[in-house]
């Protein structure tokens, strides 16, 4: 590939890009060269997304130019990226479950050859990489790992010469970031430019050598991230300095609180996973950690623990040695249990209500929000206030809708009205996923607080980082079966990893029994019911 | 049984299983895209009428077949504004489009009542027809040969062609393919003018083949069966096929029962058969669960592009 000297792959000039009431890019200018990977950091609602969808021509900037290759473009569409030779891999990935791989990289194309071709030119890709994927498998029999090789592939089927990655490692075991990381050093040494957008501070250190960091839809600084350390890029990506969860270590563990055992369940057809006997118990005070590839079976744990989900349940979940899995929703709410699942818009909480009815949908019994049938609004309207007063949620009030809320204002809303309950069991599912690092530090904060004060706490993360910072032990969910628990002291990463990989990947069959064998450090294991 | 006797019957079967077919495929199309339009008994209706009110002030039946497909992808049309533009729902708008169908066809058809049309029969020569097997084959209205031609040409749409996969692909995700590039809105508004033209069609068969007369309400509700056929074909051409012509039989069996003097029931309820075996059908496949698998995951559901 030849290399121009010195014009950089892509420059951005004063990029600016206003929606109603937001400006999500104001001025936006830095340059990637080629052969350079350049990271692109900031939190959520910073204007990375809007960006790289100007520069890949999903949307189109307000001022401002994009010099591609020393010459000024106008990128009109995907379609003209691609034909420009900018190749890029979502966040969110833009493939079809009930189709083949081969069938979604066709579609990717502008102009797919034949099918048997286009199988040739895959596996080409596929050997060249050192990638493995079956090009006629369903993508919804696949791995969140798998599923993002595809998208690989299909952008360096194009041969591109600059490859945006959003937020690609988000959902990948180590070992897979590890392996990602190795594609991507390999394609800039062919001299493919990488703008690579995380908020995952210690992978830019390890992969990026410049990063420009934005903040409000601005550029507020440029650095080489060998030369900072991910706390200095944190505190540039915020604009403040980050406050320290609170110690841990003297904290005293009581007896077990919430104990499942043997809990199986069947999946939501099509495609759900079903729960194959999973086993763990929480002692008071501590916080446990389930980690764990998204869809391994995370929201059919939290759907059977809260009660959601009753049908085709056998096992069994105590509190206190009370036995709670025949018992509705309210009944385990009344009980202590509180829990709160993963998507907070319309799971969570009812977006087109208030914030004060969303309180009493869930804090209705232990707080008295509703007696003999009729709503105590006044009760409400004060509890949402409290909780809005303690977890400083940035809202007009407890009339607000919640739906007018921001993800991360939502989180504390949701999280503070199950925490203030004074549960004695609390389970949530991605508690800080999509929420800026303030929030997200407060909310963990929260709940170690909530465990000090003596209650049994389950976190659900696809987060490994936030579950070794948080929690005390942690198991692994892969296929809807649950690993031995094991001491975040001392923790293997490798371990993890491999747990979390399951038998994805390779070949089929493998029982992950075998491979959980030599558990690492004190495990305990949970009695089954009696 | 004589031969002649078991000919006639498998014709009949032929003949109440293709409008069925014809109005299956094209919902079938526009289900595959991910809008799911309920309006099919409104839009055969419209084409019945438009198609039986050109054949007989033209006298050429094959242009009432094709008025018919433009009539009917008209009010597809209308149907696609609200529910892809204007992003209305989809389940309300469909039945809308029914009893708008209904009622207009009815007022068209008002000054046709009584009269007869030309009709769109067999099209080979007739000496081709003089045996009863050479019959089977030969003797058929086009339609009942274009059904088949349909199947196949959908069939090889959806899994051949590049602009099919592209459909599936809309209908599947309607934000990953926006992502990528394809114009969702414009692949779902030929989608639902293609799914018009075929209900248009099919209506056209039961006023210029079937009966050659206009009768308010004419297809009486074999529409709704069409739709159901789609959740029966889990939406593949090649069950469609089979799913009509066993309706097709279903439906004739009432025929010739009330004409062997089969007296056990009253006689609504054997024309009540056919309904009766769609709820069943749909009641069996909903019950097996993996009926759902195959269905477009982005069925009914608007599209606003917001990136």
């Amino acid at each position: 590939m030849v290399v121009k000297a010195r014009a950089p792959r892509l420059e951005l000039k004063g990029i600016s890009k206003r929606f109603p009431g937001v400006v999500a890019n104001d001025h936006v200018s830095f340059g990637v060269p080629a052969g350079a990977i350049h990271a692109l950091l900031g939190e959520n609602g910073a204007g990375k997304s809007t960006l790289v969808k100007i520069i890949y021509g999903v949307q189109q900037a307000d001022e401002g130019e994009i010099v591609f290759d020393g010459e000024r473009v106008q990128i009109a569409s995907p379609r003209e990226a691609r034909a420009l030779g900018i190749g890029m891999v979502f966040q969110h990935f833009s493939l079809f479950e009930a189709m083949t791989v081969l069938e979604n990289i066709a579609l990717g194309m502008d102009e797919p050859p034949p099918r048997r071709e286009l199988e040739m030119r895959v596996r080409e890709v596929l050997d060249t990489y050192g990638l493995s994927l079956d090009p006629y498998r369903h993508v919804h029999t696949l791995s969140v790992g798998e599923r993002q090789r595809i998208e690989i592939v299909r952008a360096l089927l194009q041969q591109p010469k600059l490859l945006i990655m959003d937020e690609p490692t988000s959902v990948l075991t180590p070992q897979e970031v590890e392996q990602l990381f190795t594609t991507l050093r390999r394609l800039a040494s062919e001299g493919c430019s990488i703008l690579y957008i995380s908020h995952k501070l210690h992978e830019i250190k390890a992969l990026c050598q410049s990063a420009t960091i934005m903040r409000g839809g601005k550029v507020v600084a440029t650095c080489d991230p060998g030369e900072e350390s991910a706390r200095s890029m944190a505190e540039m990506m915020i604009g403040g300095s980050l406050k320290d969860l609170s110690d841990k270590s003297n904290c005293t563990y009581g007896d077990d609180r919430f104990v499942v055992a043997s809990l199986s369940a069947p999946g939501e057809p099509p495609f759900g996973t079903s729960l194959k006997e999973v086993s763990f118990a929480v002692r008071s005070g501590e916080i446990f950690g389930i980690a764990g590839v998204a869809g391994n079976g995370q929201n059919e744990l939290l759907a059977v623990v809260s009660g959601e989900n009753q049908r085709g349940v056998s096992g069994s979940i105590r509190l206190d040695g009370a036995e709670l899995s025949r018992l509705s929703v309210g009944a385990r709410r009344r009980a202590g249990l509180a829990s709160s699942p993963e998507e907070r818009n319309g799971h969570a909480a009812v977006p087109a209500m208030s914030l004060a009815d969303n309180a009493i949908l869930s804090a209705r019994s232990r707080m008295g929000l509703a007696s003999g049938g009729v709503i105590r609004a006044k009760a409400a309207r004060d509890y949402a206030a409290k909780v809005i007063d303690a977890f400083s949620v940035k809202a007009t009030g407890p009339g607000a809708a919640a739906g007018s809320l921001s993800g991360g204002n939502l989180q504390k809303f949701v999280m503070g009205r199950e925490i203030m309950q004074n549960p004695a069991v609390l389970v949530v599912s991605q508690p800080t996923w999509g929420v800026d690092a303030g929030a997200a530090s407060f909310i963990r904060q929260a709940m170690i607080d909530l465990a000090a004060k003596g209650a049994a706490v389950v976190v659900v993360s696809q987060d490994l980082d936030e579950l070794l910072e948080l929690c005390d032990r942690l198991a692994v969910i892969n296929e809807g079966r649950l690993s031995e628990p094991m001491d975040v002291k001392g923790i293997s990463i490798e371990r993890v990893g491999l747990l979390m990989g399951g038998i994805h990947g390779s070949g089929e069959g493998a029982e992950p029994e075998e491979a959980r064998a030599p558990a690492t450090g004190r495990v305990k294991q949970p009695e089954p019911a009696l | 049984m004589s031969l002649d006797l078991l000919v006639a019957i498998l014709m009949t079967v032929a003949g109440a299983a293709t409008p069925l077919l014809i109005a299956g495929l094209g919902e079938l199309v526009v289900e595959k895209s991910g809008v799911l339009n309920l309006g099919v008994e409104g839009m055969m209706l419209i084409g019945a009428v438009t198609g039986f009110a050109v054949a007989t002030s033209t006298g050429l039946p094959v242009l009432g077949a094709l008025a018919a497909m433009g009539a009917a992808a008209l009010a597809a049309a209308i149907f696609a504004v609200l529910v892809l533009t204007l992003m209305a729902n989809q389940v309300a708008t469909g039945l809308a489009l029914t009893i708008f169908g209904t009622g207009v066809s009815a007022l068209i058809g008002a000054p046709f009542v009584g009269i007869t049309t030309p009709t769109l029969g067999p099209i080979f020569p007739e000496a081709l027809t003089a045996s009863p097997l050479l019959r089977l084959v030969f003797g058929h209205s086009p339609l009942v040969y274009f059904g088949l031609f349909l199947t196949f040409a959908v069939w090889w749409f959806l899994n051949r062609a590049r602009a099919g996969l592209i459909l599936r692909a809309v209908g599947e995700s309607d934000t990953a393919a926006h992502a990528i590039g394809y114009p969702v809105l414009k692949v779902r508004y030929l989608a639902v003018l293609f799914g018009g033209a075929m209900a248009g069609l099919a209506g056209s068969y039961y006023s210029l083949v079937l009966t050659p007369m206009w009768a308010e309400r004419l297809t009486a509700g074999r529409g709704w069966i069409a739709i159901a056929l789609v959740v029966f074909a889990s939406w593949k051409p090649g069950r469609m096929l089979a799913g009509a012509y066993l309706f097709g039989l279903v439906m004739t069996m009432e025929l010739q029962a009330k004409a062997a003097g089969f007296n056990m029931f009253a006689p609504e309820v054997l024309a009540a058969l056919p309904y009766v075996a769609t709820i069943a059908v749909l009641a069996i496949i909903s019950a097996a669960k993996r009926g759902g698998a195959n269905a477009p995951a982005c069925l009914g559901k608007s599209f606003r592009a917001t990136a």
